[in-house]
């Protein structure tokens, strides 16, 4: 057996079990969005109705999550803080950081 | 798009270079829209201690720890001292925001007991680190008194019509600084009846020319303002928010933006994000200043000085 071969398998394993976590009519998966060097991180994210997003401020400098429409709104977040929101109505959803706007993402919620 | 030659030769460029990196302090004149360096700070102050002179602090960030300076506090203090120590008392102090970091109340605390060692009348604007807690109510108690809307006001020293203006409240995804419509409609106001021969001085947190837009340093609706200035023969507009000393003269006005006395960022565009920089301790000081403006009256003519903590 050969190293890539293992980490493949072990790939193909994680894919499996996130697969099947993501299926579960009875699970919500909790997704992580990256606040790195003033952008969210993944931009636009699409998740299932019920799941939950978390946010994570990585920079130097303190970030907020604010929806455009306040469905949601953390507070200041600094280095390392988190702010979480559980999504249980399907729609898309624009976000900005209401200090430096030019910061933006997208949640985009389906049905389960 | 930062500097306009205007083919007043190699000067003016490498004078920049000069101030940031070199930190050395210039004077600065203004002629006929062209500006030009006279000297080098101590000439200017000798030059020019008869007219106005006021001094602009900006972005101390209390209960700022990170690496890039993990002694914000320490670093307002040198440069208080170090205004406490010039010999011709200015007539008052304008601070261009981001007093705190967080908005707490103990990182006011520490500002008002370090700020106010200097014994000068401050006059404030709000940068967004200052507006974070809930209805702005910290900022607002100490420094909102008697102002408009989020905390815009005007006043006059010795002739000349200073505005401060709020371009961090209310601010809308997707875009950058903004005054709003209620703001700029109280900007005409104040202006009504100036006659156009009034100095005016502009001071808001963010810039108000687009410095670099892609990391949200500008403001959306400044042209707006900006036209309401333009029937006036000298505007200066101060701002703070990119912790770096940038120039840029567009006809009748000369645009300025300060050093921070807490961290440096990095020029527009030479780092993946404008977040603080990291440089080495001995160059901190370099970096990090005041700004000293002096109005002589009578003439047009403007000198915006600015010197660093250490040069």
């Amino acid at each position: 057996m050969n190293l890539t071969g293992t980490l493949a398998r072990g790939a193909m394993a994680g894919l499996v079990s996130a697969f099947i976590a993501a299926a579960s009519p009875a699970r919500a998966a909790d997704i992580a969005v990256k606040i790195d060097n003033f952008t969210f991180n993944p931009q636009q994210i699409t998740v299932k109705a019920g799941d939950t997003v978390i946010w994570v401020n990585h920079d130097d400098i303190p970030h907020t999550v604010t929806s455009k429409t306040m469905a949601f709104r953390s507070k200041a977040m600094d280095t390392d803080d988190k702010f979480s929101f559980t999504f249980a109505t399907t729609g898309s959803y624009a976000y900005f950081c209401a200090l430096h706007p030019h910061m933006t993402g997208t949640i985009v919620v389906e049905a389960k | 798009m930062t500097t306009h030659d205007h083919g007043d030769g190699p000067s003016r460029r490498k004078v920049l270079e000069c101030m940031t990196w070199a930190g050395t302090g210039v004077l600065w004149t203004i002629s006929g829209g062209v500006p030009y360096s006279l000297g080098l700070v101590d000439e200017a102050m000798a030059a020019d201690a008869k007219g106005l002179t006021f001094l602009q602090i900006s972005d101390s960030h209390m209960g700022f720890d990170k690496p890039a300076n993990p002694n914000a506090k320490g670093t307002l203090e040198e440069a208080i001292a170090r205004i406490k120590a010039i010999p011709t008392k200015p007539a008052f102090m304008i601070h261009t925001g981001d007093i705190t970091h967080l908005s707490k109340e103990s990182e006011f605390d520490d500002a008002d007991k370090i700020i106010s060692q200097a014994k000068l009348d401050v006059h404030y604007v709000p940068g967004e680190h200052d507006i974070i807690d809930p209805d702005i109510r910290l900022y607002k108690e100490r420094y909102g008194r008697g102002t408009k809307g989020s905390g815009y006001y005007s006043f006059d020293a010795n002739g000349v019509h200073f505005v401060g203006l709020v371009n961090v409240a209310n601010l809308k995804g997707g875009g950058m600084g903004s005054l709003g419509e209620e703001q700029l409609k109280w900007i005409e106001d104040d202006l009504k009846g100036k006659s156009a021969s009034t100095p005016i001085v502009v001071f808001a947190h963010i810039p108000l020319w687009a410095v670099y837009p892609q990391w949200g340093w500008g403001t959306e609706d400044s042209a707006q303002a900006l036209g309401l200035l333009k029937r006036f023969g000298s505007v200066t507009v101060l701002n703070g928010h990119i912790h770096q000393v940038m120039q840029k003269v567009e006809g009748n006005v000369t645009f300025h933006t300060a050093r921070s006395t807490a961290f440096p960022q990095p020029a527009p565009g030479s780092a993946p994000s404008p977040g603080p920089m990291k440089v080495p301790d001995d160059k901190l000081r370099s970096m990090l200043g005041t700004v000293s403006v002096t109005f002589k009256l009578g003439e047009q003519r403007l000198a915006i000085i600015d010197t660093p903590l250490q040069s």
